[in-house]
């Protein structure tokens, strides 16, 4: 009845390669396909219309996207720098000091929506992944890519409030594009790795939660780097520095992108991230974790691609 | 899109094997698995595909029926990739849409214009394709007066509506259509089977899941029949639904002498059932073909005889007997007695048996159909001597279920103004082709 010979028991899978005769191969799902342009569109489609929702869903739709990060800055503000005199130290590098704190908050903003929006995606559109044959990816991707959205709108109040604060444009502003890219890929990374995780462990979502808020005291968004630095390595009598804790801090990407836009976007009077980290060879430790998230991220979400839709 | 005169099947399934495993406690967080390392290899595995090879040829509609749980909509979620196959291979050629449900990924919130286009591009199309016929998708749904409106305020008949008219914009090659044609109101449903007609003749291939057969018969040129993951039956739609309606007859036989074995414990048969004074007993009740013998389906259009056993008990005058066929739906098809043609059936005597056998052209829409003999004292048959039923029950098989109850045989004739009817020979067979072979 079939054209082809019986395949001997237990074969593996389909072989990739299509054999005179026959149409292509279907191999079931897969976190990717072959047709880019399908899968940018869907991505695309998906957060836009999430983006719509937001943005016309709710009477003040926009407004509160912005007020969100505008409202943390706020209390911020107000218990760190006015009360805690965090940044008001008159040092060269808390100039703009609101404009720092903002800008962090921003970036961290997008990194928190991108992750913990991606951890439960996938289970959220069970009904999608059971029912229709589409990259798996671009459930997480769409994720990341509406919190994009946000990230940009949220930028250009960042740019209103650094020209009222008196920021001067600079040529280093040009550096925010690769900043951006480290930031998506770092996310990206952990996007796909926590959404395919929490298809088979529930309890991904709480931890995440809680490793996310480290992550924000971890960054400097707060506290400037120039201080945890100082604390750290240059440690007033009677402590010891401790280099290893200081490497431990810089060895997250995020403390990277922020200092690096703080100074790049805000003022040069803070350090790079090269000075941060020593030397700019020292950004190769960051760069590393990231590619290191991105790959794993990929791989396990790529493995767990073809089940997905029987292990929800 | 492909040649539709390509030489390349649109499907070839090649002894494709799926194994389902389920875990005996699923085992969702890290804490339960930290208790219990050793608990995470215990799981079940179940074959829901054994071993399925077939083809489906250009242009062709290809039905895959089963009984729930038959793995018939497993199979195709595996042909459409949504479902990896453990062993086997699948081949697949020119652009594929599934209709697994209807209206996946629609946004309740966004309005029918956006989730047109969101629907498009899930199923192939890019944006601007899907843009394009957008007006196209809303008209064939009717649905003009509320393209802005949002989905959460459709009613579910426009809901669907709006689903079914997405799919079938997709210009597909070959479409998995997994039992959504039942949907819609009528005439919304005529315009349904008319796309899939129009679909066909445009050469377009088709597989269709379903249970029920008579969409099978009728949209189908070849169907296959899946029971507990394995292909038993391949071939022409009608011998499909045959041996599907023998199945399901088994298995429901089966269940129901399972239910009668715990039931009674040396009591007569069926005594749940039974009423009347039991001066009478019916021992056993048939069908019987015209050639005698006692088939459990009975193709439409042949002589069919109904027979009841009595046992008389005590000495009985003038009794009638009556046969009530049902339906599935429990609906009583027809109804004979004894007292049309036998006012006075005579003396029976203590100990005597007898055969009482009501003999009829089985003009009976195919479908499953339940006896229910009664035996009364003369008079106004209300005072019954026995009541025997749910003993059996028997098949009727036909071509094409039309959707009546009954097929009777029908002369059917086309006249223009001014012309006198045609007075055709009126020696119709029992049951007339009313399915003049536009399908067979």
């Amino acid at each position: 009845m079939s054209t082809v010979e019986a395949s001997p028991f237990g074969e593996p899978l389909a072989p990739a390669a299509p054999l005179p005769g026959l149409g292509r191969p279907i191999r079931g799902p897969r976190a990717l396909n072959d047709d880019w342009r399908r899968f940018w569109h869907l991505t695309y489609n998906i957060a836009r219309n999430e983006f719509k929702l937001k943005f016309f869903g709710s009477a003040l739709g926009y407004v509160w996207q912005v007020m969100k990060p505008l409202l943390l800055f706020g209390v911020l503000y107000v218990f760190f720098v006015v009360i805690s005199h965090v940044g008001r130290g008159g040092k060269p590098s808390e100039q703009f000091y609101g404009v720092q704190l903002l800008g962090s908050i921003v970036l961290f903003t997008f990194f928190a929506e991108a992750t913990g929006g991606a951890v439960r995606s996938v289970v959220d559109r069970e009904n999608m992944v059971r029912k229709i044959q589409f990259p798996r990816l671009v459930i997480p991707l769409s994720v990341v890519l509406l919190a994009f959205f946000n990230l940009m709108m949220n930028l250009i109040v960042v740019l209103i409030f650094a020209l009222i604060s008196g920021v001067q444009p600079m040529l280093s502003w040009l550096e925010l594009p690769l900043i951006l890219v480290m930031l998506l890929l770092f996310s990206t990374g952990l996007a796909m790795l926590l959404s395919a995780l929490f298809v088979r462990a529930r309890d991904i979502q709480p931890i995440w939660e809680v490793v996310s808020q480290i992550v924000f005291y971890g960054s400097p968004v707060i506290i400037p780097l120039e201080k945890v630095r100082e604390t750290l390595l240059y440690p007033t009598a009677p402590h010891q520095p401790k280099p290893f804790l200081y490497h431990l801090y810089t060895a997250n990407p995020l403390v990277t992108v922020f200092q690096q836009f703080r100074h790049a976007m805000v003022t040069h009077a803070t350090l790079s991230a090269g000075q941060a980290l020593g030397s700019w060879a020292g950004l190769i430790e960051p760069l590393a974790v990231v590619a290191a998230i991105f790959a794993l991220g990929f791989w396990v979400f790529n493995r767990s691609a073809p089940y997905v839709a029987e292990n929800l | 899109m492909p040649d539709p005169s390509s030489a390349v099947p649109p499907i070839v399934v090649d002894a494709v094997h799926k194994t389902f495993r389920v875990p005996e406690e699923r085992v969702h967080t890290l804490k339960e698995r930290a208790l219990h390392p050793l608990r995470r290899s215990r799981h079940e595995t179940f074959d829901v595909l054994r071993d399925i090879s077939f083809q489906v040829n250009r242009g062709e509609f290809f039905g895959i029926a089963g009984r729930n749980g038959s793995g018939k909509s497993t199979l195709l979620k595996c042909l459409a990739g949504i479902y990896g196959v453990d062993r086997g291979r699948i081949w697949m050629d020119g652009r594929l849409s599934t209709f697994i449900e209807l209206g996946v990924g629609f946004n309740q919130d966004l309005a029918a214009r956006d989730n047109v286009v969101l629907n498009g591009i899930m199923m192939g199309l890019t944006p601007r394709e899907a843009r394009r016929r957008v007006d196209e998708v809303i008209d064939f749904a009717e649905l003009r007066e509320f393209e802005e409106l949002k989905l959460k305020n459709y009613s579910s008949g426009m809901h669907v509506r709006l689903a079914f008219s997405v799919a079938i914009q997709v210009d597909a090659d070959v479409l998995l259509v997994d039992e959504v044609l039942a949907v819609g109101d009528a005439s919304f449903q005529q315009k349904c089977f008319d796309v899939f007609y129009k679909m066909r003749a445009e050469g377009r291939t088709i597989v269709f899941v379903t249970h029920d057969m008579g969409s099978l018969k009728r949209f189908c040129d070849r169907a296959m029949l899946l029971e507990r993951g394995e292909m038993v039956h391949l071939g022409e739609p009608h011998e499909v639904a045959d041996r599907y309606l023998e199945i399901n007859f088994a298995h429901a036989a089966k269940q129901e002498a399972a239910a009668k074995g715990t039931q009674d414990d040396g009591g007569a048969i069926g005594d749940g059932d039974r009423g009347g004074d039991g001066e009478a007993r019916v021992l056993e009740a048939w069908v019987q073909d015209a050639d005698g013998g006692r088939p459990a389906s009975l193709p439409q259009g042949q002589r069919i005889t109904l027979n009841a056993l009595v046992r008389f008990e005590v000495d009985v005058e003038d009794p009638s007997a009556s046969v009530y066929v049902l339906n599935d739906e429990h609906r009583a098809v027809f109804v004979a007695t004894t007292t049309r043609e036998h006012d006075q059936s005579g003396h029976f005597a203590a100990g005597e048996e007898v055969q009482f056998s009501f003999t009829f052209d089985n003009v009976l829409a195919p479908g499953r159909y339940s006896p229910v003999f009664t035996l009364a004292h003369r008079g106004t048959g209300l005072d019954l001597i026995d009541r025997f039923e749910g003993a059996f029950s028997f098949i009727v098989t036909a071509p094409e279920a039309l959707g009546g109850v009954i097929d009777l045989p029908v002369q059917v004739g086309i006249a223009r103004a001014g012309q006198a009817p045609p007075t055709g020979d009126a020696q119709a067979s029992p049951v007339a082709p009313l399915h003049s072979g536009a399908r067979s």
